[in-house]
């Protein structure tokens, strides 16, 4: 489907943590790729496995309990996995930046906005002390902050929380970075600013040539900012497609129930379109496919075997034996 | 003025005559003082705001944080005084009621918060967090509370066996359920229910809202319905209220926000919650509103909207506009009714896209 170049290769990558109930597979053999410019968007509900895979694309899972068992992640075509520390670290914050749902956790409430900018650009590019608060101010400019030089020497706390997302992307993308990764990155934030956070992603993608990785539970959010989705259900992938495809035509299950959930269908008949049930225990994971017990097509094959990915179309992997029939 | 307003918006509003709650010019300032010197200062947290709510309808208050959704709905319950207006609980003045007496009026309203992980005490396990309101109240003791809390429990999805768990026991959804079957317990005519499905996963949003409007059904019970998310509200309520800093700017049938809405605030609300149709997403009327939402310590001059409002006009900042009829609506916006206003809401099919200026 991508005909970009591709910036992030995922390959096969599982990573499991190790509990005193037992092991615990939170990644499943996910694969995905991000090409230049490209963004993706990784979707799923709470414990379906999405950040703790974006957290292991920089092998920041912390190990134990965590460990990346299996998979192959390949920036620009450099082997990410193998590298040593000391490389990683130079690959994060420079090549890669991450920005989070919370901004306050993210910032340090000690240090202002300069310090902790300036702290970037000091260890990732060597910049000297002398040009730093220029450099500060024009990344503060650069993603619509007001009165910038004012903001520079200000705290976290002095900061809407608008703003505090704004001065977490200015960090982010004081290196340039080739891959931006947004882990829920306005949920925090009222609507309208939600609204300009994305426009501000968006254009700043644009301008950067980024590939950028939006990692969400919010559809809606999706369907304006994303070209293509990977849905994820108990850290395996269960479809993947260009956006408008997956939305004018989900095939998984659980993508259709989430979509009608997300559009609030059945409201005029008096009753919302559910999914029934909660996402299983990761202890107590069912047989076969991990969604059966919530599932409305179920055949008997989906309780005894697990359901591997197949393209149902060009582009569009699937992991459902009743989609998979379809074709 | 605000006596001309109040019988103007019954003649709009109090189609369900006798509502079971209704506010009346409700404010609450907060006095803020800053170090020894300094001037006091002022948190315009609501101003001025009238409401009714009929029996077993829903009325929806939308709005951003510090609108004075939450303040309005700590108002309503008595959990905060306020500083001026009146509550009125199926008719009867409730605004000055002395504590003692306040308890058995509490019994007809009950609130459900946002985060059941904040709200339930973790040491309890659900049979006394479910069966403590019945026995504030006297209701039932002994066994017959505990039976009458694993009717609850049934009511609200969840089994008898759930009677001796603990919150860390159970999934977001579950707690929230435990949380409605808590708000239950007293058989309340109101309850308000603040953001109550904002921090649960999409798939489980749609249980919760389809339990409380079977409940709404089957016990007769009303909701003011707080939320941030305007494409919920408008499958779920009978009135839509929009909140800017403190002050109502539109309040309609939910019938008729479906159709359009006539303030310049609700339209920037509607037009920035993500829709889930990439179709609808590429071609509808995006306006991004420039800055974020003024301090409610000094809100600004003539209409609160008018820093943010892409239509403003001379007058907007110097009068602030009155909360008036305009068609089957009010509206607090001196353009309002006009033809051709709001702008982008006429451009039908064109794509409009408006840049923080």
């Amino acid at each position: 489907m991508t005909s970009r170049t591709p910036v992030l290769e995922v390959d096969g990558l599982s990573v499991e943590f190790r509990t005193v109930r037992g092991v615990v597979r939170a990644v499943d053999d996910l694969s995905f790729s991000i090409g230049e410019g490209e963004t993706v968007g990784l979707v799923g509900e709470s414990g379906s496995g999405k950040s703790t895979a974006a957290l292991a694309l920089l092998r920041l899972v912390s190990d134990p309990p965590g460990r990346i068992t299996a998979g192959r992640v390949r920036l620009d075509g450099r082997d990410l996995l193998p590298l040593s520390d000391a490389e990683i670290r130079k690959v994060r914050g420079r090549q890669v930046a991450m920005i989070f749902q919370d901004p306050m956790m993210a910032l340090n409430p000690v240090f202002t906005v300069e310090r902790q900018i300036g702290e970037v650009l000091r260890l990732h590019l060597g910049l000297p002390k002398r040009r730093i608060f220029g450099e500060v101010v024009d990344l503060l400019r650069l993603v619509g902050v007001p009165a910038p030089e004012d903001r520079a020497r200000q705290y976290p706390h002095n900061l809407s929380g608008g703003m505090r997302q704004r001065v977490m992307i200015a960090m982010a993308l004081a290196c340039r970075p080739r891959l931006l990764i947004a882990d829920e990155p306005t949920t925090a934030l009222d609507v309208t600013v939600q609204a300009q956070v994305l426009e501000l992603i968006q254009s700043l993608k644009e301008r950067l040539g980024m590939a950028v990785l939006l990692i969400t539970h919010n559809l809606g959010i999706v369907a304006e900012t994303a070209h293509r989705v990977a849905v994820m259900y108990t850290g395996q992938k269960v479809e993947e497609g260009a956006v408008a495809d997956i939305f004018d035509d989900p095939r998984h299950p659980y993508t259709k129930g989430l979509l009608r959930a997300a559009k609030w269908e059945g409201a005029k008949e008096g009753a919302l379109h559910e999914i029934p049930g909660v996402v299983p225990s990761p202890f107590e994971m069912p047989q076969g496919c991990s969604f059966h017990p919530r599932c409305g097509d179920v055949i008997p094959r989906c309780r005894q075997a697990l359901p591997g990915l197949a393209d149902v179309a060009p582009g569009r992997p699937v992991r459902c034996f009743v989609a998979q029939g379809d074709v | 003025m605000r006596q001309a307003t109040t019988t103007r918006t019954a003649a709009v509003v109090g189609k369900d005559e006798a509502p079971v709650l209704e506010v009346r010019g409700l404010v609450k300032h907060y006095p803020i003082k800053r170090g020894l010197f300094a001037a006091e200062q002022v948190v315009h947290a609501l101003d001025g705001v009238t409401l009714s709510l009929g029996r077993a309808k829903t009325l929806a208050v939308v709005g951003e944080s510090g609108c004075g959704k939450s303040t309005l709905a700590r108002c309503m319950m008595r959990l905060e005084e306020p500083t001026a207006g009146t509550v009125l609980l199926n008719g009867a003045d409730i605004t000055h009621v002395e504590r003692q007496a306040l308890r058995p009026l509490r019994r007809h309203m009950q609130i459900v918060f946002q985060d059941p992980y904040a709200s339930l005490n973790p040491r309890w396990s659900i049979a006394s967090l479910v069966g403590d309101p019945i026995r504030l109240h006297r209701l039932a003791a002994g066994s017959a509370r505990r039976r009458r809390v694993a009717e609850l429990l049934e009511t609200v999805g969840l089994g008898a066996e759930f009677l001796d768990r603990y919150p860390h026991e159970l999934s977001g959804g579950q707690r929230q359920r435990v949380a409605i079957a808590r708000a239950l317990a007293v058989r309340p005519e109101v309850i308000i229910c603040d953001e109550p499905v904002s921090a649960l996963d999409v798939s489980i949003q749609a249980q919760v809202i389809n339990l409380l409007k079977r409940l709404q059904r089957e016990f007769a019970i009303a909701y003011i319905f707080i939320s941030h998310d305007l494409s919920l509200v408008k499958h779920i309520s009978d009135w839509v209220a929009v909140m800017y800093l403190g002050e109502i700017v539109e309040l309609a049938e939910t019938r008729a926000v479906r159709e359009r809405v006539m303030h310049p605030y609700s339209e920037a609300l509607f037009s920035a919650t993500p829709l889930a149709d990439p179709h609808a997403a590429a071609t509808k009327k995006r306006i991004i509103l420039a800055g974020d939402v003024p301090s409610p310590m000094a809100p600004p001059s003539g209409c609160r909207f008018h820093t943010r409002c892409p239509y403003r006009k001379d007058v907007c900042a110097e009068k602030a506009p009155e909360l008036r009829v305009v068609a089957d609506r009010l509206v607090r916006c001196h353009f309002a009714g006009e033809p051709g206003f709001p702008p982008a809401m006429q451009a039908s099919g064109q794509v409009k896209k408006r840049v923080p200026g």
